[in-house]
């Protein structure tokens, strides 16, 4: 069976063919954004420039593909074999993740076609410049990490041979790259003291940024090894779910530690006792997606067992994305009345990109050779 | 030949006390600069449009209420600050805003690419944006009339103005009449200029008989450049790349050291 036979029988299923109709309405939003402009088909204003494609397709997004780095690191950096059957799957999610990414930022931007700027028209001065230029960067890494197992598929010794050869420059770039975009997503904040609430503003959040990149990208490399185990009928890899669960406590304790000692060290714990939206909303984002993890993380019974596993990393991933929407909207809530919720188009786009994301991991693992026992080939 | 040096950097003092809610500089700004009208409603006062928008670079608030002890109707000016290190310029990817040697923060839309986070910068939320714009939509906002002003014109706003609300000049002559009339009038300003320091100093500064945090004004913007913030974080990359790729080089060696003896003696145990 050839590659491109694969791909069409895999779109038999309903579950596919279901994932294949969001990304079509996806697609049919992405259009209407076009032809109606940002104003004729999202929420967005002048109060709320960034929505719901900042806040997930951008920050979320990037924090949740944040295994692709970790996973390296551990595998080809520190050696850690254990883990070795589990880097390409991050690697996969981690590619997938920041295209999708890619494309959202396109589709948000006020003037898509004008994309390509940041490469020739330079402000050193500015983060956003840095994050562009890091991300595209680092997909094509990640492109290269993966090409490997698509290479190896369709047979191409010889560029197989240059993929290996540079694989551990890549590696390192890799971790370089995301190191510096991942803690200046949350430079992005740094501009605007006066907005953001100092619950989260510091000149310490780039580090709170990494620091909480780290356990999402393993909370995410769990959940996704988790749910396709059993989504797909594999064999569960419960040995290394169980050190994955070990490294997101410990990056979470780290976390935790940092942003304590900050908020001491600032003296801002008298923000949290004003029991405002800010302060509620900082508190559960800590108490569910922080320390509710750590504590169950501590537990023999639930870090050992996968559903412990699966939970404490839906909460961690819940926790992160809470915290990239509470830093994006409450930047924008200062002093403003009114609020933003997006528009059903726009949730269209979101949700077409979500489901492409699982719709080319499911086709990828079914094709290529991605996990350890090869392609899946149903 | 003028050099940046000999530039002065213009300013403007809005004195709160002398305007009178005509809005001349609201319509003269629109009639300048071509823009359109957007839909209102009334809403009973005369602030109008109630914000800033990508028609409106400028507008009066228009606040009734009771100062101290007798009420009274104040009138205030809102427009782009044109701060002397503009957070908008430095949050820019592809630095599409831009601090003229001689005060206005301009806008070159060919440049911009429609990210926004000009307008999560501003600490005083002057951009807009044209959302209804399909293909081309630009951020707007005050231009400090920067054609006009290069002809040696006067902003278009301070020209019509009819009680010389405005006191245009070099920003340092500016700051100083400020403090005269500061010092001139005791009991009659509160005694701050809003502008002289916040953001790091702006050209647009006011004076004003009622304390500003009752006139709206974000008390909370600190008196220092914003850019140096992020500039903070940005300038330590190269060292940290540096020492990031020195560092994981350095482990990735130790810990992978023999890989390669491991596999050779391996394949003698199999034999």
């Amino acid at each position: 069976m050839t590659l491109v036979e694969g791909v069409k029988k895999s779109f038999e299923t309903k579950g596919m063919r279901l994932l294949l109709l969001l990304v079509t309405l996806g697609v049919v939003a992405t259009f209407l954004r076009m032809f109606k402009g940002l104003g004729g088909m999202t929420n967005l204003t002048d109060d709320y420039p960034w929505g719901l494609w900042v806040a997930v397709d951008v920050f979320s997004g990037v924090a949740l593909a944040a295994g692709g780095f970790a996973i390296t690191a551990a595998v080809y950096i520190f050696n850690m074999k254990k883990y070795r059957p589990i880097a390409r799957p991050a690697i996969l999610t981690a590619f997938i993740g920041y295209s999708i990414v890619v494309i959202g930022l396109a589709i948000d931007i006020g003037k898509p076609f004008s994309a390509w700027h940041p490469i020739v028209m330079w402000n050193h001065r500015s983060v956003m410049f840095e994050v562009v230029w890091c991300i595209t960067l680092y997909t094509t890494v990640l492109l290269f990490e993966f090409a490997p197992s698509f290479l190896e598929r369709v047979k191409w010794d010889g560029a197989l041979k240059v993929v290996k050869i540079i694989h551990y420059p890549l590696v390192i770039a890799g971790i370089v790259l995301s190191f510096l975009h991942q803690s200046s997503l949350g430079g992005f904040y740094l501009i605007a003291p006066a907005k953001l609430s100092h619950l989260w503003w510091t000149p310490n959040v780039p580090y709170m940024f990494y620091l909480s990149a780290i356990a999402a990208g393993l909370a995410m490399v769990t959940f996704e090894g988790i749910v396709s185990t059993r989504g797909l009928k594999r064999e569960p890899e419960t040995d290394i779910m169980i050190g994955l669960g070990r490294g997101t406590r410990i990056a979470l304790l780290v976390y935790l530690v940092a942003k304590f000692a900050d908020m001491t060290y600032r003296g801002n714990w008298q923000l949290l006792f004003a029991w405002d939206k800010a302060s509620i909303f900082w508190s559960a984002e800590m108490l569910i997606g922080v320390i509710l993890p750590i504590l169950l993380l501590s537990v023999k019974s639930i870090k050992e067992s996968e559903n412990g596993l699966l939970t404490t990393s839906i909460l961690v991933l819940f926790g992160v994305v809470f915290n990239r929407f509470n830093m994006t909207f409450f930047t924008q809530s200062t002093g403003v009345e009114g609020f933003y919720f997006p528009s059903i188009w726009e949730m269209f786009v979101t949700l077409g990109l979500l489901a492409a994301i699982v719709m080319l991991y499911r086709l990828a693992v079914m094709h290529l050779p991605v996990f350890h026992e090869g392609p899946l080939n149903r | 030949m003028t050099t940046t040096a000999q530039i002065a950097q213009k300013g403007v003092l809005v004195d709160l006390t002398r305007c009178i809610g005509c809005r001349g500089c609201q319509v003269a700004c629109k009639s300048w600069n071509e823009r359109s009208v957007k839909k209102t409603i009334n809403r009973g006062e005369y602030t109008n449009p109630q914000k800033l928008n990508s028609d409106t670079y400028t507008r009066i608030e228009f606040l009734e209420g009771a100062f101290g002890q007798a009420p009274a109707w104040h009138f205030i000016k809102d427009q782009c600050m044109h701060c002397k290190d503009p957070a908008c310029a430095s949050a820019c990817p592809v630095g599409a805003f831009k601090k003229l040697p001689n005060g206005p923060v301009t806008y070159d839309f060919d440049k911009c690419i429609g990210c926004r986070y000009c307008m999560i910068a501003c600490p005083f939320q002057v951009p807009k944006y044209e959302w209804e714009k399909r293909i081309f939509p630009w951020v707007r906002k005050c231009t400090f009339c920067s054609d006009r002003i290069a002809e040696n014109l006067i902003p278009a706003c301070i020209k019509v103005c009819p009680t010389k609300t405005m006191f245009y000049g070099d920003r340092d002559a500016v700051v100083a009449e400020a403090q005269k009339r500061l010092a001139d009038n005791p009991g009659k300003y509160v005694n701050h200029i809003y502008g002289k320091e916040e953001a790091g100093g702006t050209s647009w500064m006011y004076i004003s008989s009622v304390p500003f945090e009752q006139l709206g004004f974000n008390m909370k913007i600190p008196a220092k450049n914003l850019p140096d913030n992020t500039w903070a974080m940005l300038r330590e990359i190269p060292v940290k790349v540096v020492g990031f790729v020195t560092v994981l080089s350095l482990i990735a060696i130790f810990r992978n050291r023999g890989n390669g003896h491991n596999a050779e003696s391996k394949h003698k145990e199999e034999n």
